[in-house]
């Protein structure tokens, strides 16, 4: 482990997660999640857990980002509070 | 939602992945006993593979070519398969699942490969099952 890489990946999550929470417009918010696993993903990688990490890149960054943008479509793009 | 694009773009390019990305998910079902990867993850990239060509190429030729019933049927297909080699292995006088008594060339790798095909197709045929029935939503 180099805790160097572990700060930087971090602070990018907290971000990507803050991100998502904040944005407005939903369809943002669901790349912000994306964006979220894909770096999760990194972080499992450089913990040594190369399963999870398999798993949460296809099914993290590629399945729930399309089920998502299909949920915002078929309702509405703006959050209301 | 989902009607044929018009962009040559992305149907060439969907046209030049799709093939690429199933060889890649059915290298990591045949290789999920020995590196990372296995029946779960090597389904979720199977599906991903038809949910692209069903954005490309609009969900009414994806219907055409793979049908809900044939979805319906293969999601217990994988489920047998699954139960099928467990009770095999219970048949032949060892416990649920416990491979070494199958009658094949290496006992246990080969039953391992079987449950992952099993876990593959179920995966996979749940996953589209859940896109069709999204966008069919209303």
């Amino acid at each position: 482990m180099i805790w160097q890489l572990d700060l930087i990946l971090l602070v990018f999550i907290v971000a990507c997660a803050i991100g998502a929470l904040v944005v407005k417009d939903l369809l943002g918010s669901v790349i912000l999640l994306a964006a979220f696993s894909l770096l999760m993903c990194l972080l499992w990688i450089e913990m040594g857990a190369v399963d999870v990490a398999f798993t949460e890149a296809s099914v993290g960054a590629g399945i729930t980002t399309v089920f998502f943008v299909i949920a915002v479509f078929k309702t509405e793009r703006r959050s209301k509070d | 939602m989902i009607q044929e694009q018009e962009s040559i773009v992305i149907k060439t390019v969907a046209r030049l992945l799709v093939p690429f990305i199933q060889l890649f998910a059915l290298y990591v079902i045949m290789h999920g006993h020995s590196s990372p990867g296995g029946g779960f993850q090597g389904g979720v990239i199977l599906a991903a593979s038809f949910i692209l060509f069903a954005v490309a190429y609009g969900l009414d030729e994806m219907k055409r070519r793979f049908s809900i019933k044939a979805l319906t049927v293969l999601t217990s297909v994988g489920v047998f398969l699954y139960a099928g080699i467990g009770l095999l292995c219970l048949l032949l006088g060892e416990n649920f699942l416990d491979y070494g008594v199958l009658p094949v060339i290496e006992p246990r790798g080969m039953g391992m490969l079987g449950i992952e095909i099993g876990v593959g197709i179920t995966v996979m045929a749940a996953l589209i099952s859940i896109f069709h029935d999204l966008l069919d939503f209303e």
